[in-house]
């Protein structure tokens, strides 16, 4: 069963989740900052960080954003609707995913998992390894090459990049890539969607103003080449 | 600004002053000018009547006639020298004797005098005259009977009466121009009237622009609208009037949009101080179902109320959060182009609405921008209602017409919706029945579904068909103009 790290300052809304996830058999780590919960990770080695957004001192985008900086850690935000955060500050700061508060805990459970995921179908007959452009891909090691440099993606970007290369050409609209990378309902925030291309872009492209491997198709969503 | 009021108006301020104006200007001018005229036509006239009646007199007292006449021939001479010395103007001068004509001029007799002065010469021995118009020329007719004289002091009239007509026409001319110059005096007059007229309908006009400005601007909310106050006149007054009605106006209004204000935000901060302990509550509210079947009955009972109950008021809190959110105008549209047909069927699958309660008629192919999230929690809401407090089949039909605005009905088979509560049925809480028990929605969903349409431009309806059923009819508009990206 997977590590969670929990950083919630809240004290019901931390011992709620810590205890709704132990339940369901998980390791459960709580902190009440973020500041403690980063102290944490080194010793507790999550597999997982389930951070909320509106902490007291250092807030949950710049624990995500330090987080980023050496791991591809998993991370979920926690988020309330209407917070004073706007979802997209924390997508774009490296967050993988986001739960709306309040939650059931099998909501909860549902998106650590699909975001633990691994994308296992490469395809029969596929070769482990895709070369576009400068991109190689390896489907079974999971790992991306940019010119023979490794390149560090986080899960949702990796899970993105994997699903649009699958079928290069192919136009997905924003709901399909929720539906499909993200296992969120046809109906979720498609800006999830967005600020995971733009990091992605961040990462793999020349030119981020003109991207060549993940492009956009206006009021239709994105596709992989053609390069 | 209304067109129309810009144009002078037919019978506006403007055009009574300036009427007003003209019509005393006119009085008075014309009055003046007649007045002026007339005494000086008179004068004109008089004057020279009085030369002729004078001079003729004392012609004809000069003249010595031989009595009795024998004929006009003698006669004729002496009457043309009469003539002669007319003044002011030459005369055509008369005698008659009985039947005997004689005259200065060609005709002997003339058809200018009138038998009234006829009459009157022979009434009067100090002579008559008359003032008579033929074909257009003014004439002065003078009659004086001539008497004999015997000695000094004795006379009698010797039958002879003499006429005179001398034309008037220099004296006509003279009227004329005097009437002339009194038109051409008034008629400046009446223009030059204009200008104060115009001066003063101004001074007038003006600050009823402005206060009608300012009542406008109050009408569109500018209610910090104020006038400025020139003067002291009745309409500085008015100004005055106004600008304190509108002070007091605002601040009535600045109250109640603070209390207003109090009461949405009051809801708001209850709303997210509820969240917080519900976040927590609701994530052990698993724990409490699963280990309900292991505990005393009445214990189990108390457990699972609190755990579903939980679960209501996580939805109501929500719901709650989302109507201020709207009410603050906090509420953003996240936009994207979405296939609409596809969007209603994802909602009616995840809410697992696909064992054949639901009826669709979805074409395919309308695509319009939407924020899905949103659009998902009008249709399931709509559908939801119309399962709860209607019957089955629920009927989802989707138009598109001329591809200009999308149209959404929600029709079920239950028997449709008391006209009594059709006014209300988008009030927030609002119970049909008041007796009526809370129902599975939190009495807001009807509210949020409508602001949420609205936040799209659209529009949504409710009624009954004419076979029984509640229809909501949701437009929106398809390429809507300013929905947010």
């Amino acid at each position: 069963m997977p590590r969670v790290l929990l950083i919630e300052d809240d004290p019901s809304v931390r011992e709620g989740v810590e205890l709704g996830l132990r339940r369901r058999g998980h390791d459960v780590r709580a902190a009440a900052t973020g500041e403690a919960g980063l102290a944490a990770m080194a010793e507790f080695r999550p597999d997982l960080l389930l951070l909320d957004l509106m902490l007291p001192g250092m807030n949950g985008v710049q624990v995500c954003r330090q987080v980023r900086e050496s791991s591809q850690l998993p991370i979920i935000m926690l988020t309330a609707r209407g917070d004073d955060f706007d979802v997209v500050i924390g997508l774009e700061a490296g967050a993988d995913d986001y739960i709306v508060k309040p939650a059931r805990t099998e909501v909860i459970e549902a998106r650590i998992r699909a975001v633990l995921r691994r994308l296992v179908d490469s395809g029969p007959g596929r070769s482990a390894l895709e070369t576009h452009g400068e991109l190689t891909i390896d489907r079974v090691g999971l790992t991306v090459t940019k010119a023979g440099r490794p390149l560090a993606l986080a899960p949702s970007e990796l899970k993105l990049l994997l699903h649009l290369s699958s079928a290069p050409e192919q136009v997905f609209s924003r709901q399909q890539l929720l539906e499909h990378v993200w296992e969120h309902s046809y109906h979720a925030d498609a800006r999830l969607v967005d600020a995971c291309v733009a990091r992605l872009r961040g990462k793999i492209e020349d030119e981020v103003g003109r991207p060549r491997y993940v492009q956009t198709l206006r009021g239709f969503g994105y596709r992989f080449g053609p390069l | 600004m209304i067109p129309g009021s810009l144009r002078a108006r037919a019978f506006g301020l403007r055009t009574r002053l300036l009427l007003a104006f003209l019509v005393v200007a006119a009085v008075s001018a014309g009055t003046t000018a007649a007045l002026t005229y007339r005494e000086a036509r008179n004068a004109v006239l008089q004057t020279a009547q009085d030369t002729a009646v004078s001079s003729f007199r004392d012609q004809v007292q000069q003249t010595a006639f031989g009595l009795p006449l024998q004929g006009p021939e003698g006669l004729e001479d002496l009457l043309r020298s009469i003539a002669r010395r007319g003044r002011p103007h030459p005369w055509v001068v008369f005698a008659e004797y009985g039947s005997v004509r004689a005259s200065s001029g060609e005709n002997r007799e003339s058809t200018v005098i009138t038998p009234e002065l006829r009459r009157a010469a022979r009434a009067n021995p100090r002579g008559s005259f008359q003032r008579v118009v033929k074909d257009g020329t003014p004439y002065l007719t003078m009659a004086m009977p001539t008497v004999a004289r015997f000695g000094p002091d004795t006379s009698v009239p010797s039958g002879v009466i003499m006429y005179a007509v001398m034309p008037m026409t220099d004296e006509q001319v003279n009227v004329e121009a005097l009437m002339l110059a009194a038109r051409d005096g008034a008629l400046p007059g009446l223009v030059i009237a204009l200008i104060p007229g115009l001066i003063a309908a101004r001074s007038v006009l003006r600050p009823v622009r402005e206060l009608r400005k300012a009542a406008r601007s109050m009408g569109s909310g500018q209610l910090d609208t104020r006038i400025k106050v020139r003067g002291s006149d009745e309409l500085a007054d008015l100004a005055r009037t106004f600008n304190e009605s509108a002070a007091r106006l605002e601040r009535t209004v600045g109250e109640l949009r603070e209390a207003g204000e109090r009461a949405r935000r009051f809801a708001s901060d209850v709303s997210h101080e509820l969240r917080t302990p519900l976040a927590g509550m609701l994530a052990v509210t698993e724990v409490l179902d699963e280990d309900a079947d292991h505990l005393d009955a009445d214990t189990a009972r108390a457990v699972r109320l609190v755990s579903a109950e939980t679960g209501k008021l996580a939805v109501l809190v929500e719901d709650l959060i989302e109507i201020s959110r709207f009410d603050a105008r906090a509420a953003d549209l996240n936009t994207d182009e979405v296939d609409v047909a596809e969007a209603i069927r994802k909602t009616l699958l995840s809410r697992h609405w696909t064992d054949g309660r639901v009826v669709t008629e979805l074409p395919d192919g309308i695509r319009a921008r939407l924020d899905p999230r949103r659009f998902d929690l009008v249709i399931a809401n709509l559908v939801g209602n119309a399962l709860r407090h209607g019957e089955a089949p629920v009927t989802v039909r989707l138009t598109a017409p001329e591809e200009k605005a999308l149209i959404l009905e929600v029709t079920d088979s239950g028997p449709g919706i008391h006209p009594d509560v059709l006014p209300h049925i988008f009030d927030r809480f609002y119970k049909a029945d008041a007796a009526r028990t809370r129902s599975a929605g939190s009495g807001l969903g009807l509210a949020i579904t409508q602001e949420n349409v609205k936040l799209h431009g659209g529009t949504i309806t409710a009624g009954n068909r004419a076979g029984g059923g509640a229809v909501f009819t949701v437009v929106i508009p398809l390429h809507a103009e300013g929905a947010g990206g």
